[in-house]
């Protein structure tokens, strides 16, 4: 449409523009052909099936039948799932959690390094490691091992004399906490994000502290921590939003349960559940959209909430 | 020998010297790398152990020291490599390898187009285009599962590597096209002129003068596709069914599902097995993925 408008209006102009019209073409030609494969998974394989998954949350549909509108039943289901509810509690508690643990300890440890500490490459590659191993199925194999009834850790606790029999796996009230563990173990990422940002504030800053009298403590609530706000901010949405999606460990140290007594029935854990061991593709789309809007709520709360003390600096 | 300066460097028996003397102690380096090395050792201490009980026989497991000593039997990775329900550990490998390669290279590919086009050609909707991809960054899988899942069960893609391959074809990790998009654009526009004037098409301009100056982010870009391929845990679980198409994360949650917690030698001969190539791309390329993150945010 825009295109035969342009080309009618073609007759009128001079040879010069007629040329750049073409030149334009090719360019809108060449960007489209470079981008077909973006596009083509855009649509494919992004975009159709986001809108087909919020419609099936509406439809009650399992493997082998035919999607039925249902409207709002999946979501009133899910409303008095009790089952739902500790998925939620589970995910929510572990959220909590791991995301101030992860930051705090990578700002703190970024923080220690950043001055002038010798060897700070290697440091920063060694602190890295777990970030890239963490999440794999040898890692949630080691900490089931690690954290069970004959484990690492009750070994090691027998040989100082405290007689822990039993596995901090097992029980409901300490197997959310080995993953928080496991979450925090995995800091390094976050804290080269951090090393990256300390690198930039200005030294001129602490020494202009350091004349008015502020000390160490002072001078990183006063200096450091606003001007490495937004980078904070940036870490806490990455570790949050990636918090939510936690499964692999779950997983792997449930055999696929979500216990002991549902309490690392992780939300993702049950909507794998739903959707491929029951096969139940309508509720478990509707799941899919309760967690994505659990996602968006949490991540709009913290940006609201935080605008008042995020520092973007005096040129923004 | 600086540490004894500091330790001897008052000797008067007032209580504000003698704070000045230990603040002197508590910053001399000497005491921050105590610091480092022991938390670092603490971290390291269940990976390293891992690899010392894989090398020891089931029974002597129960043994904090990281040296095998007389007990050392490579028994272990003999079991491991016979695999699961009569599939050879080898063939998991080769699974796993076959779709890691296969989704570098379709990143590597379709993600440097994508981020040419954002970063080098005028055309219609550019910005527009760019902030749906960025958007893209933020939605969650769980959103796209259900239906992805439907839609390659009907093309008949169970059991296959098309459903983990095809969407890396198809630039659907856009942290890699902002990634490359940012290095293309650093790239001085004055290298395109020149070669503009030679004649050439932005398909040579792509190929002989962006691409062999990228060679950083693109190496990035294929770590970290290698990297997040041979760990994923997911979508291969949901994907492949067949023992005898599972990669390796599947294969070892086969055989800890199946095995013993008194028995987890051979478990975790394989564990050390599969994180073998990860660590040593990360030896081999540290350098390029720490300035990764740094420069993206990108998470491990």
């Amino acid at each position: 449409m825009a295109m035969e408008q342009s080309q009618s209006g073609l007759a009128a102009v001079d040879y010069q523009s007629r040329g750049e019209w073409k030149l334009r073409l090719r360019e809108n030609i060449a960007g489209y052909l470079f981008l077909s494969p973006f596009l083509t998974g855009l649509v494919a394989i992004i975009a159709g099936p986001m809108i087909s998954s919020l419609y099936l949350s509406f439809t009650n549909y399992t493997a082998f039948g035919r999607p039925e509108w249902i409207g709002l039943e999946n979501y009133t289901r899910a409303f008095h799932d009790p089952r739902m509810w500790s998925a939620a509690r589970v995910t929510i508690t572990y959220v909590l959690a791991a995301v101030p643990s992860v930051v705090v300890f990578a700002l703190l440890l970024a923080v220690f390094l950043n001055k002038g500490v010798r060897f700070l490459a290697v440091y920063r590659a060694v602190f890295y490691v777990p970030s890239l191993i963490g999440g794999s199925v040898a890692i949630a194999l080691l900490w089931r091992q690690v954290f069970g009834a004959e484990g690492l850790l009750n070994y090691a606790l027998q040989t100082i004399g405290i007689h822990h029999e039993t596995s901090w796996i097992g029980s409901p009230s300490t197997s959310l906490s080995t993953l928080v563990i496991l979450q925090t173990w995995q800091f390094g990422s976050a804290m080269i994000i951090f090393l990256a940002g300390l690198r930039q504030i200005p030294q001129s800053y602490y020494d202009a502290a350091s004349i008015d009298g502020a000390n160490t403590i002072q001078r990183f609530f006063y200096v450091t921590l606003p001007m490495l706000s937004p980078i904070i901010l940036f870490n806490t949405v990455m570790v949050m939003i990636g918090a939510f999606h936690a499964f692999n460990a779950a997983y792997i140290i449930s055999s696929g349960s979500g216990g002991p007594a549902d309490s690392l029935l992780f939300f993702t854990l049950y909507l794998y559940q739903q959707g491929f061991v029951n096969f139940d593709f309508g509720y478990a789309s509707a799941l899919g959209w309760l967690l994505i809007l659990a996602i968006a709520t949490a991540t709009a709360v913290l940006l609201i909430s935080t605008r008042r003390w995020i520092h973007y600096g005096e040129d923004g | 020998m600086t540490l004894r300066r500091y330790l001897s460097a008052s000797s008067g028996p007032c209580d504000k010297a003698e704070e000045i003397r230990w603040r002197a102690i508590a910053s001399h380096p000497f005491f921050k790398h105590l610091v480092l090395v022991g938390l670092a050792s603490l971290m390291f201490y269940p990976l390293a152990w891992m690899v010392s009980a894989s090398l020891r026989p089931d029974v002597a497991v129960n043994n904090f020291s990281l040296w095998p000593g007389r007990d050392f039997t490579l028994e272990n990775y003999s079991r491991a490599w016979q695999g699961v329900a009569g599939i050879g550990f080898d063939r998991f490998f080769l699974n796993s390898l076959i779709i890691a390669v296969a989704s570098v290279v379709g990143n590597v590919i379709s993600c440097s187009m994508a981020a040419y086009a954002f970063a080098r050609i005028d055309f219609a909707f550019r910005r527009v285009l760019f902030i749906v991809m960025l958007i893209t960054l933020m939605i969650p899988y769980h959103a796209i599962l259900i239906p992805q899942y439907i839609m390659f069960r009907e093309f008949g893609w169970l059991n296959t590597i098309l459903p983990l391959v095809v969407p890396k074809l198809l630039a659907t990790d856009a942290f890699f096209i902002f990634l490359l998009t940012q290095f293309f654009r650093s790239i001085p526009r004055e290298l395109d002129e020149a070669a503009r004037i030679d004649g050439a098409g932005h398909v040579r301009i792509f190929c002989t003068v962006i691409l062999p100056l990228s060679v950083p982010a693109l190496a990035t870009t294929a770590i970290f596709s290698f990297i997040y391929s041979w760990n994923d845990f997911f979508a291969p679980l949901i994907y492949l069914t067949r023992t005898a198409n599972f990669t390796i994360p599947l294969a070892l949650r086969a055989v800890g599902d199946a095995s013993a917690e008194s028995a987890f030698g051979a478990l975790f001969a394989m564990s050390v097995l599969s994180l073998l190539p990860v660590i040593g791309v990360f030896i081999a390329f540290q350098r390029l993925l720490v300035e990764g993150i740094a420069t993206t945010g990108m998470k491990g």
